[in-house]
This record gives structure tokens, C-alpha cells and sequence, in this order.
């Protein structure tokens, strides 16, 4: 059973069947989640909490009446800064949006409400999502709330934060190179990136728009289930989204496994990673060999250049897709500006961060004349290599099990002077990105006080799979039961 | 002959008249209030995405049907990346590689000392792309205004081959690919306000070098007018600095139509790096050969077939034909007034010659003609009739213009109906001979030119309103033989 905090269950299902049953209020829930964010503040997990919207919102939940209600009605779920919402300011984690109102929500918003979720607020993040660590926010560091002096990972930091403090049941996050597994892995939670074009990406601030994919963030599968059957579903708004059957992730999820075909690729477990990690993949996977599935040996050999290839693509993309910030028509301006040049230096030297600056560089350089073939090109035919080597995976197997990252969380300002080591975080999360394939990190085991995390790929619009896996996974073992703080 | 020859290719940006934008659903309309025809996606507003409107693929692949060109099996859009306050997400979505039209041809028709000539242009491709707002420079002091109603507005840019040899024929050019996209439906061809837009690369080399000279590109060539008054300018400009010794330097000029002259805006070193990649936020467009017949199937007539057609069905010189047939709004006036007045010819003259004056002198398209294509023709039809000689008619056609009303009416209430009664016209004559004895007395020693004189003063008697043909006759019968 999930460990309840002043009798409020810390899930998205079983809080809806307490709601249901007449235990409690979506109210008094609400208002508990509330007390958490603020008894939370030093974690710095919201840059926006509206209180009295979210409040109002659950009492409407509560007067709802029964045959009007949707799958999320009353149920708390915090959103990360980087979802256009309307009442709110949407920052995207930077200076530049520091006061930025978007005039319209995503789909993802419009979705949830429709369900009757109760939006708390919006959390903190790496700048435009482009960090590891969420130290690259604008709005100051999140902290990992298993110990508070290790980072949360990012870039959906403070969403992560926020589900493993208990803030929140469920949050929502995105992931271009890892942006939801690393910090779900990070802080002992279950996080799921869908199939690129599952979930509609309009109204999702940009940050590499070949790779970003909005997803959902909570302790186990089931929670994960209930969501995606929210968000998923092509948007005429998206021309990425793709028209694809939405399955009930949530009636799939006890469908047996046995008999599933599990991929352990031996090219993502070699000398770099550590002998937790290894040991933490070698137990999960026993696991699944006793719940009957096979596990198969999988070739993936240019997964790992996909960090330098994505590393190229990513910054090309958030060149233009940043290029918008030019201080004209919204967002930073700089003070009395001399000319358009000036307008445009200081507005962007002022309003972007070290890391967002250093990627736009990258990025223009990369797709720059006389750069664009040997850079550009040279990683769009990597990405199609492994996007190849994964479609070839998945003929032999139905999944493939993966370390999510190389370690556990790092402290708070270990890397943020050498990037590449930053970069290097992504490794196991990358490929997924670069092949469009879904991908979902589910906590496997402990080094000392932080939680380890594995992964499990699949094939596109695999994600029902995915989460029947982690589920039986979770039926099987109390990983997903962990709480920071709690007795070991 | 000048030992120099002009080398031109022309890029020809069409805004295609669609009901909506290229990649918002904001409506696609001129002249509103700035600002107020902009929509999120149109502002790029953080989160926004493009999706591409289906009906601007239509418009492409019918003008790629029209001139004969290649329609690519997958085309895609790409992003041209530079900052411009009136380029709202500091990129412009065009395409680059896989344009939708691959290489064509346009048959052009040039007017010379022997008569007219076809020529054949190349097309290199023609390629979707959305327009930028407008920078507004003048409206409020000291700032520059933008106006984000433009911005994403469908453009065709049409890229021709270096094929064009003078201004004459870029002219030729651009009027024929202008009856084109009019025939076809696809833009207004509106110069004033944009709809058409041009730009002309030039360059110059000795008569018979095959390497082409270095070029210019000329920007800002809103009318056929400028386009050939730029094109002159520049090409003169090259011949100077060449005689003289210098190079020319390859940049972009602008064309200034109050001085006639272009001016340097940017040097090739000064020029962008836009690095083009493909737009992640589109995808790849297929087209399929059932698109292309279905398109083929509804392609209306063309300048080139109906040009064919009044000559075989009206029997219009060739010349008559390219001048009423080519442009799809004069042709429509043609037959509709042809149908009335029964003679193409003189139909012809007159829509070549009055009609096109009187638009001329008033600045309005044909299908704004003050004067109705049935009523000209009924106009015309008195003409053949002899009810009235062309010289009256023309005085009726300003009356209809100038104050309205058809030409039987004004006819009959100013009494202009001219004057076939041969008995009243012998009259005439017998006074005008008596009277003039001299005149007479010449014009029988040889001096036949004096007819005139004996015509006029009968008009003169007349207001004009004499049949010139019956009078002519009836003077000459009287002079020649009652000696």
C-alpha cells in the first residue's frame, strides 16, 4: 500500500477511489497538497503556485455532479513551466519569460481540465529545458528532496521534486533527451516519455522541436496509465501529433507478460556505468525472467553516439526555435534600447542564461555554411542509424531494458562547470529521442539514501507495453513504495 | 548594336489568395487595421505551431501544370533563419531542397521591328513560403512601426533561368506569368498592393562570351514600369563601370522609383548565412499523381490557348489577339462585348483603343470599367448599323463614361443620329459647291485632296452628324462628274 501523509493517499488512483468513496474532498486534498508546497518551499519546486484558482477548481470538482465527472476529476497535478496556461505566468524556467502570460493553453492544459484535474501550479525547470540537473533555472536551483543536497535532475526538475515531496500525486514534464526518465530516475519515481507524435506538442514552449514529447511524471504505472489516456491523441493544432488508436493504458496494464521478449542491449552496459547501476539492471531483470518473460541480447552499437549527434540537432533546432526572443513583440526587453543591434544583444544577453546561450551558439555554428554537411547532416545520419538499429531490436523483442542513467543524483554543483560531463548524463536517455520510441524509468533499487533508476524502451506507440511491464514490476516488488525520509 | 549583352533572371513573388494564411487559420485579406488580422501563430507566440494550409499545395501544383514543370513527389518547408523585427519567429518557413515545383517553361511573346516572336523561358522552380509583416518607417516619428497582418500570408516565389535578354522581355515575362496566376485564380496579381512582387537579377557580358558578367540583384520592383526603367538604369550603370575599366560588385540594390536609380543595400559580404534546415515542425508533403490529374482536369484556359482561340474563332490578327486575349479580365470584357456588337475587329479596336484609354486616364482595372462590355457593344452595334459614324461614337462613349446612360438613349436625346437622308445630304452638297467656286474649280484642275475640305464644311453644317461614307460618295459623283 502507498504510504498515506495526514491520511491522504499519494497517488492519482488511489486518491480518485478515496474521492469516490466519500473519504475526503477534492478540497481538503488540495489544500493539503498546498500545505506541502508551502512547508517545501526550500526544495524550490514551483515557480508559480495559484492557490486560490487551484481551491476554487476543486470545489467545482466537488460539486460536480457524478455523470459529469472525468477520469481526473479533483485530482491534484502539478505542471511544469514550460505548458502555455492562461492565469498563470509561463516561464519556461528563463528571465526572458520571466512575466510572460500566454493568451491560450496547450492541448496537454485543455486535456486535463476537461478530465477535471485541479492544476496547482506551475514548477521550476532547467532554462527552455535545457539542462540535467535543474540548476540552470532562472528562478534558483531545485533540490532533490531524498537529500536535499543533491540535484533532482532536469530538465523537469521541479515537477520531479514535487511528486517525491509529496506536494503533489502527479506532474507533468517533457523530455527531449531525457528530460522526464533522468529526474523520475533521480528521485525515485516512475516517468514516461511517449512515442514522438503521441502527445500533442502545441501550446509546449519549444526547445528542440524533432525531439520534445510531453509525459506524464508519478510514483508508479498505474498512475502513468491513467494520464496518458488524458494527454495522448493526435491535434489538428500539431502536424507531428500523429492519428494513432489511443489503447486504455489502464485496462492494458494487467495483462500478463509472460512470454514478452525483453531486450538487454550489452551496448549500453559497458564499462561507463557503475557496478549499483549494473547490479540494479541484473536484479530487474531477474525479476522479469521470474514474472515469465524472456530476456534476449540486443545489438544497439551507435546508441551511444547519439549524445554528440543530439548534441548537434538539439542546439540547431533551439537556434531558430529561440530566435522569437528578440525582445520586440514580447518576453525581456532590454532598457532603452540605441538601435535594432543593441535591442537585440541586450535583450538576448540579458534575458537567456549561460547554458541557453551556449546551446544557441552551438547550434548556429552547427548549421552555419561550410559546417551544416560535416555537422547537421553527420547527425541526422547518425539518428537514422539508430532509429535503424532500434527498428531491427524491435522485430526480436518486445521491450529493451536499459539503465536510465550512468549514476545516482550528483550533488548540487558537481558538474555545472564541465558540460560534457553534464551532457554525458544523457546517454541512455538520448537514443529513445533520436528513434521517436517511447521510454519509461521506474525506480529499481537504492544507492545509499538516493533511488536508482532502469528504463524500458519500446517500439513506437509501444507505450502500453511499457507500462503492463513496469506495472507487473511494481506488483512484484516496493521500489515505487520508497518515500524520501521514510525507514529504509 | 551595343557589344554588350543583358543577361535577366527574374524571382516573382505571388501571394496566392487564399481564404486563410499559409500555416494559421487567421484570414488572409488586405488593408485591415495593423495588427488585427495577426494570430498566435501568425505572432509566434511561444508553444505555437504551423500547419500547413492544404489549399495553397492546390495553388502551386496548378501554376506548376501551367508552365509545364515537374511537381515534386515529396515537398518539404524549411527555416530560413534572420532577424527582422517584421519576421515574428525570427525565421521564415520556405523550402529550400524538394521545392513543390521543380524546372518548367513560359512561353513569351516579344514585340519587335518584324513582328512578334516566341520566345521560351526557363523556370527554374517555384516554391511555398509565408510572407514577413511589414516594417513602417514613417508613420510614427523617430520609430519604426510593425505591422504583423502580412505575416504569413501564402507566397509563390516563381525563380526563372537567367533566359531574358532586355527589359522588353522581362516585361513580356512578368505580363505573361501575371495573366497566368490571374487565369489561374491563384492571386489577384495586384501589383500596388504587393500581391505580385519582383525582384531582377542583372547582369551584362560582351556580345558572344558565353561566362555570365557578375550580377546585381535588384529589389523593390513593384510595376512593369519600374521593372523596365530599373533594369535600364542598372544595366546602363554596368556599362559604365565596365568601359571603364572597373568590376562590377555582386550585392543587392534597391530600386528608388522617384530618382530612377538603384542604390547598393547590402554587399555579398554583407550578405546573411540563413542557414536553411529542415522545419521539424512540418512534415515531409506528399503529392500524388491522383492530385496532380485532379488538379490537371479543372485547369482552366490559359493566355497561350485563348490567344489561339480569338484568332481561330474571332479571326484576330495575332497582334489583336495577344493584346485583348492575354490578360483574363480583358478577354472576358472582349467576349462579352463581341457578343453584342458582332464584329470582332472593330470590338477589338475599341477595347484597345477608348476603352483602354479611358481606364488608363481613370486608374481602374477592366473589370471596374465604367462602361459595361454589353453596353459598349451595343455602342459598337450602332456603329454598324450607320445609325451613328465611329467619329459620333466616340463623343456617345465619353457621355456614357462621363455621365452614365446607353448609347441609344444619348443618341436619341442629343439627336446625333446621323444623317443618311440622301436627298437632305444633296442639298448639302448642290450649297456647298455653289458656294464654293474657287475650291471647286481646283479640285477639278487636280486638286483631289481639297475632298476634305468640302467634307468638313458639311460636318461643320452638320455637327457631324453626316454619313461619311454616303457623303463622301455623293461629293465625288458631284465633283468628278458634273464637269
Amino acid at each position: 500500500m502507498n504510504m498515506p501523509r495526514n491520511g491522504f493517499p499519494d497517488t492519482l488512483v488511489t486518491a480518485a477511489r478515496a474521492l469516490a468513496s466519500g473519504d475526503f474532498s477534492s478540497h481538503e486534498l488540495v489544500s493539503d497538497c498546498l500545505a506541502r508546497i508551502e512547508a517545501g518551499r526550500h526544495l524550490n519546486a514551483f515557480v508559480s503556485v495559484d492557490a486560490e484558482r487551484a481551491l476554487a477548481a476543486a470545489s467545482a470538482a466537488d460539486r460536480r455532479p457524478a455523470d459529469e465527472r472525468g477520469p481526473l476529476n479533483g485530482l491534484p497535478i502539478a505542471i511544469k513551466d514550460i505548458f502555455c496556461q492562461t492565469g498563470v505566468r509561463t516561464t519556461a524556467g528563463s528571465r526572458m519569460l520571466e512575466n510572460w502570460r500566454a493568451p491560450y493553453d496547450a492541448t496537454v492544459i485543455e486535456r486535463l481540465t476537461a478530465a477535471g484535474a485541479v492544476l496547482l501550479g506551475k514548477t521550476n525547470m532547467d532554462e527552455f529545458a535545457m539542462g540535467s540537473s535543474g540548476e540552470n533555472s532562472y528562478f534558483g536551483a531545485t533540490r532533490n528532496p531524498w537529500n536535499d543536497r543533491h540535484v533532482p535532475g532536469g530538465s523537469s526538475s521541479g515537477s520531479a521534486a514535487a511528486v517525491a515531496a509529496g506536494m503533489v500525486p502527479a506532474a507533468l514534464g517533457t523530455d527531449t533527451g531525457g528530460s522526464i526518465r533522468q529526474p523520475a530516475a533521480f528521485c525515485g519515481l516512475t516517468g514516461l516519455k511517449p512515442t514522438y507524435g503521441r502527445v500533442s506538442r502545441w501550446g509546449m514552449i519549444a526547445f528542440a522541436s524533432s525531439l520534445d514529447q510531453a509525459g506524464p511524471m508519478a510514483w508508479d504505472a498505474d498512475d502513468l496509465a491513467l494520464l496518458l489516456n488524458v494527454m495522448a491523441g493526435v491535434d489538428r493544432r500539431d502536424s507531428t501529433s500523429v492519428d494513432e488508436v489511443v489503447p486504455d493504458y489502464t485496462a492494458g496494464l494487467t495483462t500478463s507478460i509472460r512470454g514478452l521478449r525483453i531486450g538487454l542491449p550489452d551496448d549500453l552496459l559497458g564499462d561507463d556505468v557503475g557496478a549499483e547501476v549494473r547490479a540494479t539492471v541484473e536484479a530487474t531483470r531477474r525479476v522479469f525472467e521470474g514474472l515469465g518473460a524472456t530476456i534476449v541480447p540486443v545489438a544497439l552499437p551507435t546508441a551511444l553516439a547519439g549524445v554528440p549527434a543530439y548534441y548537434v540537432l538539439a542546439p540547431a533546432e533551439a537556434s531558430a526555435n529561440l530566435a522569437r526572443f528578440d525582445g520586440v513583440r514580447f518576453g525581456h526587453r532590454c532598457a532603452d534600447p540605441k538601435s535594432l543591434e543593441d535591442l537585440y544583444l541586450r535583450s538576448r544577453s540579458e534575458g537567456f542564461g549561460a547554458e541557453v546561450k551556449r546551446r544557441i551558439l552551438t547550434g548556429t555554428y552547427a548549421l552555419s555554411v561550410g559546417y551544416y554537411d560535416a555537422y547537421y547532416l553527420q547527425a541526422q545520419k547518425i539518428r537514422r542509424l539508430i532509429r535503424d538499429e532500434f527498428l531491427a531490436a524491435f522485430t526480436q523483442v518486445d521491450a529493451i531494458l536499459a539503465p536510465t542513467t550512468p549514476s545516482p543524483a550528483f550533488a548540487l554543483g558537481e558538474k555545472t562547470d564541465d558540460p560534457v560531463s553534464m551532457y554525458l548524463q544523457d546517454v541512455f536517455t538520448i537514443p529513445a529521442n533520436l528513434a521517436g520510441i517511447p521510454g519509461l524509468s521506474m525506480p529499481a533499487g537504492m544507492s545509499g539514501d538516493l533511488p536508482l533508476g532502469v528504463q524500458l524502451l519500446g517500439p513506437h506507440f509501444g507505450e502500453g507495453t511499457l507500462l503492463t511491464l513496469a506495472h507487473a514490476f511494481q506488483q512484484e516488488t516496493d521500489h515505487h513504495l520508497r518515500r524520501p525520509g521514510a525507514a529504509a | 548594336m551595343s557589344q554588350w549583352e543583358t543577361v535577366i533572371g527574374l524571382e516573382v513573388h505571388v501571394q496566392l489568395a487564399t481564404a486563410s494564411k499559409i500555416f494559421s487559420g487567421a484570414p488572409n485579406r488586405f488593408g485591415a487595421e495593423p495588427n488585427r488580422q495577426a494570430s498566435a501563430v501568425d505572432l509566434g507566440l511561444p508553444g505555437v505551431l504551423p500547419v500547413l494550409n492544404e489549399a495553397v499545395v492546390h495553388m502551386a501544383i496548378r501554376f506548376g501544370l501551367a508552365v509545364d514543370a515537374e511537381i515534386a513527389p515529396v515537398t518539404q518547408f524549411a527555416r530560413k533563419n534572420y532577424f527582422y523585427p517584421d519576421l515574428p519567429k525570427g525565421y521564415q518557413i520556405s523550402q529550400l531542397d524538394h521545392p513543390i515545383v521543380g524546372r518548367g517553361h513560359l512561353d513569351i511573346i516579344v514585340a519587335g521591328k518584324d513582328g512578334d516572336t516566341v520566345k521560351t523561358v526557363g523556370i527554374t522552380r517555384a516554391h511555398l513560403e509565408e510572407d514577413a509583416g511589414k516594417s513602417i518607417h514613417d508613420q510614427v516619428p523617430g520609430l519604426t512601426a510593425v505591422d504583423l497582418n502580412r505575416a504569413g500570408t501564402p507566397l509563390l516565389e516563381i525563380v526563372s533561368e537567367p533566359d531574358l535578354r532586355s527589359s522588353a522581355e522581362a516585361v513580356a515575362y512578368l505580363r505573361e506569368l501575371h495573366a497566368i496566376i490571374r487565369d489561374l485564380g491563384i492571386s489577384d496579381g495586384n501589383m500596388n498592393e504587393g500581391s505580385m512582387r519582383c525582384d531582377a537579377n542583372v547582369s551584362i557580358r560582351p556580345r558572344g562570351e558565353e561566362k555570365l558578367g557578375t550580377r546585381t540583384e535588384i529589389k523593390n520592383l513593384n510595376s512593369f514600369r519600374y521593372l523596365e526603367k530599373a533594369i535600364e538604369f542598372e544595366v546602363e550603370r554596368q556599362q559604365e563601370i565596365l568601359e571603364a575599366g572597373g568590376r562590377i560588385k555582386q550585392e543587392t540594390r534597391l530600386y528608388d522609383s522617384e530618382r530612377n536609380e538603384t542604390r547598393s543595400m547590402r554587399s555579398k559580404e554583407e550578405a546573411e548565412d540563413y542557414r536553411y534546415f529542415p522545419d521539424p515542425d512540418l512534415l515531409p508533403v506528399t503529392i500524388t499523381p491522383a492530385q496532380i490529374e485532379a488538379v490537371r482536369a479543372a485547369m482552366p484556359e490559359l493566355p497561350r490557348a485563348r490567344r489561339e482561340r480569338f484568332v481561330q474563332q474571332y479571326g484576330l490578327s495575332t497582334y489583336d489577339s495577344r493584346m485583348v486575349a492575354s490578360d483574363h479580365g480583358t478577354a472576358a470584357y472582349f467576349e462579352a462585348c463581341v457578343a453584342v456588337a458582332g464584329d470582332a475587329k472593330l470590338t477589338a479596336n475599341w477595347v484597345m483603343g477608348e476603352l483602354a484609354s479611358v481606364l488608363n486616364r481613370e486608374e481602374k482595372e477592366i473589370g471596374a470599367a465604367p462602361v459595361s462590355p454589353e453596353a459598349l457593344g451595343t455602342l459598337i452595334s450602332r456603329i454598324l448599323d450607320d445609325t451613328i459614324s465611329s467619329k459620333i461614337a466616340k463623343t456617345v462613349f465619353e457621355i456614357m463614361v462621363t455621365e452614365g446612360g446607353g448609347a441609344d438613349a444619348i443618341i436619341e436625346a442629343r439627336g446625333l443620329r446621323q444623317m443618311s437622308d440622301s436627298g437632305e445630304l444633296e442639298r448639302l452638297v448642290d450649297s456647298v459647291v455653289a458656294d464654293n467656286p474657287d475650291q471647286v474649280a481646283q479640285y477639278r484642275a487636280g486638286k483631289t485632296k481639297l475632298l476634305g475640305y468640302f467634307v468638313g464644311q458639311i460636318m461643320k453644317a452638320t455637327g457631324g452628324k453626316a454619313n461619311p461614307g454616303q457623303l463622301n460618295e455623293l461629293l465625288r459623283a458631284r465633283l468628278d462628274g458634273d464637269t
